[in-house]
């Protein structure tokens, strides 16, 4: 059985993508049967390449995705290098971890809600500190360079970098790496990043490379705090797929080709930047410098996580508190009064809905960590360490971007007969959650010391028991974090959701971005709460239950 | 521009190819009910335990609810149950409708009902995707609609209707201001120019394509132009450039006078109103004449707004709901948008505690009772009685609106 897992794993995993891109590959290439056989046609490339301004929609998803990957990265691995190991460093693991589960919607809602013209921040300095009776007219949100954009990426990145690193980085022994470069005279930041950093990387190279893929095509951050004259290139496409204009089809799938090619240019570019960093980094150290900046990176990396920390925090609070608002004009810091309106109206509503998201989203998790870890063992048992060749594989369902290949996927389950149910919609969320949980689960796992295994064989232990007994209570703390992760992604899925589901399948998100067009803030608010609430519980329990399970069987050895 | 009907065709060859390609059987669906409206007993006794789907635009808490209450009506009185599926783009429904075409999949669809209108509306019957033949003519409560005095119910965009959409609401451009800011709004075009030259930052509109930013871009289109009688026509590739100049003329001058230097727009009508509720704009607009006062019901807007509309007419249209080729529940669906064309029904509708959305029945032709409903109906503070909502101007041709968003975007979107 155990054999099987890899294939049945990427089956599900890959085998949708492939029809879905094969199915988005056609109208791309302009083959139209009806016009004898295989006439291949360029005209949907002209067509794209002629829309105004598709050269900067383009650069801005580029520019945007690679500068939010650049700057979570740098501030994440900087941040770690300055005070792994300090109280500052243990508040903010606590205060940032749970944030990783908060969708992206609700964050980048958040974020609007506190930094827009009438947003908080403006509100608490008016009119006594502005003078303003009326928003000013800045333009803070979707300025045309995205800087607002980056920002919201960044912030909701630079959670989830900040804890794929902290899962992968007990395999390489910080602390005493640390003690030894200490005790060879460099100084703390030098010390990490010269022999923690080369380590830890290759762990979180997958969750980067996912992050590049997903920010350089990111559509619902874009929707809410992107520029729109012209928005980003993932953006312009999902209006065309959409649009009633049928011919768009074409071209739309063309550019969902674009964006593929873009998104990959994008891990072309990291990856030279990786070279590069490289051979500057073994300069350095060759050099035998004992120091990096060792005032200025603990200030700004620690100031940046600071303030991103209470940034997110407080548009998360400013999302509970819309929820709760009567009346609130600008420029009133506090609403007029509280009410449980918007709960109450809507409260029966958010009820099924939240019903639904659980249903699709337990049963999709429980197969992913059962295949995953089924896989990452049977390559255990099989001595193979990494397989090399099903890595790229692995990559597929998170760089290629979710317009290019939805439409496909949406017509197989039609033919399937499995359109509109909740089969449907959770086998398309598993094309997204497997990737997620095996990358949280594959590395930590990979990195658990295979001595520890070769040590129960030798102690007579069957390849299942020491499975049970010694790999994965080893793993635990990954495994649950892996659960947790692939529970908020499937929570935060919007577009395959709304697709396969046709719009039958109503989870907290599919409700929360319809009811999103309405701009009402209130229910804004309470749904961006409960996008980030669910998904908050599930880490809660992660970070619970290693611990208890932990204790319990302590406590079990004791009483033996 | 490529033949629309060329997708269905090459989705079926797609399908065709994967079906070689994947082990799969396509899913047969059962053999499509035949429903004809004319024989309403039976159009009735075929609904009782039908579920309909009905697809509408789910951005407004106060349309949901209302479609809620229409459900549980029809379930009470014919067994019917209504989900409603919130969209938040009415396209998003043709691509499904399209993409179910593609499959094969020719009955069992996925929409029973959808609230439609404008081009995504021509686009499903130039597609030939609704259920035909037409059949809003022979529900038994079209003989209330107000066809003459509102000859937009059978005419959608100049697309005749031929019954193949039934008419639920009535739309008119208005205009609100904020009187606590702005007591006297400027009435005609050139006026809010003017206004905006010595208030900068204070007007905006929803970015085109979406459809109130459109609206106001025909609303400029049809006070500017040489020659009004070409809207009516489809556009004319030649003359366009010319036709659309005095349009752009007097956007160039707008923009940089506008909301965050028309770099950047609302990107729909509720973000429009709200952008007037935190006073950073003074003058808005809403398709729905009583939408000021609902909001202001509902606390939305301040209670000092009021509504307006400008000198020589603004754009007015109807709003609809059709029934897609492959519905599962064409019965239920049938008897859902006969109960939403029922004075009771539009009486309530037009309600702005409710929704306030303008009933498409000849109200005068009413029995006394049913009259009634609508006499009692207290409009609201910001609603302008029907004479004071002045001349309708039509909807132009559909393809006007599609070659408009084109030439904004490029112009101003995409620099």
């Amino acid at each position: 059985m155990l054999k099987l897992a890899p294939a049945l794993t990427l089956t599900l995993m890959l085998g949708p993508v492939a029809a879905g891109l094969f199915g988005t590959l056609l109208p791309a290439a302009g083959y139209v049967p009806a016009l004898g056989g295989t006439a291949m046609s360029r005209e949907p490339l002209r067509l794209l390449l002629g829309q105004p301004g598709i050269g900067q929609s383009a650069l801005l998803s580029l520019g945007t995705g690679l500068a939010a990957t650049l700057g979570a990265f740098t501030v994440v691995v900087l941040f770690t290098a300055a005070f792994e190991g300090s109280r500052f460093f243990r508040l903010l693991r606590r205060l940032l971890s749970p944030l990783m589960a908060v969708p992206h919607a609700a964050a980048a809602f958040g974020l609007a809600f506190l930094i827009a013209p009438s947003g908080f921040v403006m509100r608490l300095l008016s009119p006594w500190a502005t003078g303003l009776q009326r928003p000013p007219d800045l333009l803070i949100v979707g300025d045309p360079l995205g800087l607002t954009m980056t920002l919201g990426l960044m912030a909701k990145e630079i959670p989830f970098l900040f804890l794929m690193l902290l899962a992968a980085l007990p395999q390489a022994d910080p602390l005493r790496s640390q003690r030894v470069a200490a005790s060879l005279g460099y100084a703390p930041v030098a010390g990490w990043l010269t022999t923690v950093l080369p380590r830890v990387y290759p762990q979180i190279r997958l969750p980067v490379f996912a992050v590049l893929a997903y920010a350089t095509s990111v559509v619902d951050v874009a929707l809410i705090l992107g520029p729109t004259t012209p928005p980003p290139l993932a953006v312009r496409l999902t209006g065309w797929m959409n649009d009633p204009d049928l011919s768009l089809r074409f071209m739309a799938s063309a550019g969902a080709l674009a964006q593929l090619g873009l998104s990959l240019f994008a891990i072309l570019l990291w990856i030279c930047g990786e070279r590069l960093a490289a051979m500057l980094g073994r300069r350095w150290i060759e050099g035998g410098r004992r120091s990096a900046a060792e005032r200025l990176i603990p200030a700004l990396s620690g100031s940046a996580m600071a303030l991103l920390a209470t940034a997110m925090l407080a548009g998360l609070a400013l999302l509970a508190l819309w929820s709760l608002a009567g009346p609130w004009r600008f420029p009133d810091t506090l609403p007029h009064h509280l009410t449980l309106r918007a709960w109450m109206v809507h409260g029966p509503a958010a009820g099924d809905a939240i019903a639904t998201t659980l249903a699709i989203a337990l049963p999709v998790i429980a197969v992913a960590i059962a295949l995953a870890l089924a896989c990452l063992e049977n390559e255990t048992r099989d001595g193979r360490p990494v397989q090399h060749r099903s890595l790229p594989l692995l990559y597929l369902p998170l760089i290629v971007p979710q317009i290019a290949f939805l439409f496909g996927l949406q017509i197989l389950f039609l033919m399937a007969g499995l359109h509109d149910t909740l089969l449907a919609v959770a086998l398309g969320h598993m094309v997204f959650v497997l990737p997620y949980v095996f990358l949280a689960l594959s590395d930590p796992w990979r990195a658990v010391d295979p001595r520890y295994g070769h040590m129960a064989s030798a102690l007579g232990a069957s390849p299942a028991r020491s499975f049970w007994r010694v790999r994965l209570p080893l793993a635990r703390k990954a495994v649950a974090t892996a659960a947790a992760l692939g529970f908020a992604v499937s929570v935060a899925q919007y577009l395959p959701t709304l697709l396969i589901g046709g719009g039958r399948v109503s989870t907290v998100t599919t409700e929360a971005v319809a009811l999103a067009a309405g701009g009402n803030r209130q229910l804004i608010g309470l749904y961006g709460l409960l996008q980030m609430l669910l998904p908050f519980a599930a880490f809660l329990l992660a970070a619970a239950i290693p611990g208890v399970a932990h204790r319990r069987r302590a406590d079990g050895e004791a009483a033996a | 521009m490529t033949d629309t009907r060329l997708l269905p065709r090459l989705m079926r060859g797609a399908l065709l190819a994967a079906t070689l390609a994947l082990p799969l059987t396509v899913a047969t669906g059962r053999a499509a009910e035949a429903v004809d409206p004319a024989a309403w007993n039976e159009v009735l006794a075929q609904a009782k335990g039908q579920t309909v789907y009905f697809h509408a635009w789910g951005g407004e808490p106060r349309i949901n609810a209302y479609i809620a209450w229409a459900g549980e009506q029809v379930k009470q009185r014919h067994g019917i149950t209504v989900e409603q599926v919130k969209v938040d783009d009415t396209a998003n429904v043709v691509a499904r409708i399209v993409a179910e075409k593609a499959a094969g999949k020719d009955s069992g669809g996925a929409v029973d009902l959808v609230w439609i209108n404008g081009e995504n509306f021509v686009s499903l019957k130039q597609s030939g995707l609704l259920m035909t033949p037409g059949w809003a003519t022979k529900l038994p409560n079209w003989p209330l609609v107000d066809v003459e005095n509102k000859p937009a119910v059978v005419t959608d965009f100049t697309e005749p209707t031929d019954g193949l959409e039934s008419p639920w609401g009535m739309a008119k451009l208005v205009f609100m201001h904020d009187t606590a800011t702005l007591p006297e709004p400027p009435k005609t075009l050139a006026a809010f120019a003017e206004y905006a030259k010595a208030n900068p930052g204070r007007f905006t509109y929803p970015q085109p394509p979406n459809f109130h930013g459109s609206t106001f871009l025909k609303q400029v289109l049809a006070t500017t132009i040489a020659d009004p009688d070409k809207l009516s026509r489809p556009v004319d590739p030649a003359t366009f450039e010319a036709d659309v100049a005095p349009l752009f003329a007097y956007l160039d001058d707008l923009h940089p006078n506008m909301w965050r230097q028309g770099r950047s727009f609302p990107q729909n009508q509720p973000a429009l109103r709200q952008l007037l509720a935190d006073s950073e704009i003074d003058i808005a607009f809403t398709f729905n004449p009583a939408g000021a006062s609902a909001a202001i019901a509902a606390g939305e807007l301040p209670d000092t707004v009021r509504t307006f509309v400008l000198d020589g007419g603004t754009i007015g249209n109807a709003h609809f709901v059709a029934i897609p080729f492959n519905a599962s529940a064409k019965a239920g669906a049938l008897v859902l948008a006969n109960f939403l064309l029922s004075p009771e029904a539009q009486a309530r509708k037009q309600d702005p505690a409710i929704w306030g959305d303008p009933t498409v029945l000849a109200v005068e032709r009413l029995e006394t009772a049913e009259r009634e409903r609508f006499n009692a109906l207290d409009l609201g503070i910001a609603t302008l009685s029907p004479e004071e909502l002045g001349p309708v101007i039509d909807e132009p041709h559909a393809s006007w609106m599609v070659e408009l968003e084109r030439a904004w975007t490029a112009r101003y979107a995409s620099q």
